[in-house]
């Protein structure tokens, strides 16, 4: 029977079976990749090398005054906790079949940090006596803030782009959170002045910023498959 | 009985292969290529993927597949991680498809219309034809059933197959002829007996 729906796919089927031979014979053995969990843990020593490089520069003295409030450590923690959560879930994410639930896992402690660091907002009517910033300090913030994000959002990009994202947007996302919180946790002995209103919108700006640089240009290098028909070798770059 | 063992294999063959191939076997890669073909297909025409879209999407999927094989972690089962895969590139196909206009004033063409992917029967032919050939390959005296395995169902080269065998090329050559005349011979009896 002359049907041409048959001859067609028997073409299909020999491309498809060029492509299997092209990629049989472009293998070469590749390290399996460490679980997500342990990159997570990777990239946190690096955040932890970066505060340890920061520390001669410290106000500690200042720091240990401010953790005695309690709406500041609580921020601090939740920072710290939103960074390593955001690290792990966006390292989950780059691997295919992990569970998307991973995504939601930065959640509580975004809302913990967000929320600890918002009661900063009433601290001008609390304490009146708080130390206040002052413009040119809170652009010292914000230039820190993004300094510190900068860095660290280019090693977890990279980290990242050695896994497969399928969903280069929402794993760049959650490495522009993790990049945040980090550099948001790495500022607090840095920081001159207690949290207010004005402060907090610096760093939520500037948080929303890095996630959403992450999402618009971390995306883009972390889908290396993007092309509907990249070749193998190029695959690989 | 030896024959294509990845072919009517399940899971654990698949992790086995993935494996072998994150360590650099060629063959072995090749072969579990080969197996996904049709898996990554009717995952992702359950998907909704259908025609010639089919077919960029298994494609699409393989090149995936290949970026990501470091991440495959063998504790794991191989499938949902195929799935993952080949779900997203089924999105992706769906997307740039929605994107296109679409023929949609002659309905008696849709819905006369037929669905190009396979017929329902299909695997279950599949199935049966692999087990009539296995049977008969092993009724094959042994050098002659070696050079059948290798050479045509496992399309390893002369080479490949002597040093594997430890033959020379010509003995597997004539193995290889004798067994082909000799499975012709017995499938076509098989099949006159089952016409008549």
């Amino acid at each position: 029977m002359p049907d041409p729906a048959t001859h067609d796919r028997s073409t299909q089927v020999l491309s498809t079976h060029d492509l299997v031979e092209d990629l049989a014979r472009s293998l070469t053995p590749v390290r399996r990749l460490p679980g997500p969990g342990r990159r997570a843990l990777v990239w946190s020593g690096a955040v932890l090398a970066v505060g340890l490089l920061l520390v001669p520069m410290a106000d500690l003295s200042g720091l240990r005054a401010r953790l005695a409030v309690p709406d500041l450590h609580w921020a601090a923690l939740g920072a710290i906790l939103t960074a390593f959560a955001a690290a792990l879930a966006a390292f989950q994410s780059s691997v295919p079949g992990r569970s998307p639930a991973w995504s939601l896992l930065p959640l509580p402690p975004l809302l913990l940090w967000l929320g600890a660091s918002g009661l900063g907002c009433l601290r001008g009517w609390l304490a009146p006596a708080a130390n206040l910033a002052e413009p040119e300090e809170m652009r010292g913030c914000f230039v820190f803030l993004m300094g510190v994000s900068l860095p660290l959002s280019v090693l977890l990009v990279l980290m990242l782009r050695r896994a497969c994202p399928l969903r280069p947007n929402l794993t760049a996302a959650l490495g522009g959170l993790a990049a945040a919180a980090a550099a948001a946790a790495l500022l607090v002995p840095f920081h001159p002045h207690d949290a207010t209103a004005t402060d907090l919108l610096v760093h939520l700006v500037a948080v929303l910023l890095v996630v959403g640089l992450n999402g618009l240009f971390g995306g883009r290098l972390l889908d290396g498959t993007a092309g509907p028909r990249s070749r193998p070798g190029e695959a690989d770059l | 009985m030896p024959v294509r063992p990845a072919a009517l294999s399940g899971e654990a063959a698949l992790s086995a292969a993935m494996q072998a191939a994150q360590i650099g076997d060629a063959a072995a890669y090749r072969a579990l290529l080969r197996d996904c073909v049709p898996v990554i297909s009717a995952m992702a025409r359950a998907r909704g993927v259908q025609g010639a879209a089919l077919d960029d999407v298994v494609q699409d999927t393989l090149l995936t597949l290949h970026r990501a094989r470091a991440t495959y972690d063998p504790a794991r089962p191989f499938l949902p991680w195929l799935r993952a895969i080949t779900q997203r590139r089924a999105v992706d196909a769906l997307r740039r498809k929605g994107r296109r206009p679409q023929e949609v004033h002659e309905p008696l063409a849709y819905e006369a219309r037929a669905d190009d992917g396979p017929m329902p029967g299909d695997d279950l032919a599949r199935c049966e034809r692999a087990t009539i050939l296995a049977a008969a390959v092993a009724h094959l005296p042994e050098g002659q059933r070696e050079a059948i395995e290798h050479i045509a169902l496992r399309e390893l080269s002369l080479e490949e197959t002597s040093t594997l065998t430890g033959r020379t090329k010509g003995a597997l050559k004539v193995n290889f002829h004798r067994g082909l005349k000799a499975l012709r011979a017995s499938l076509s009896s098989r099949k006159e007996g089952t016409d008549a």
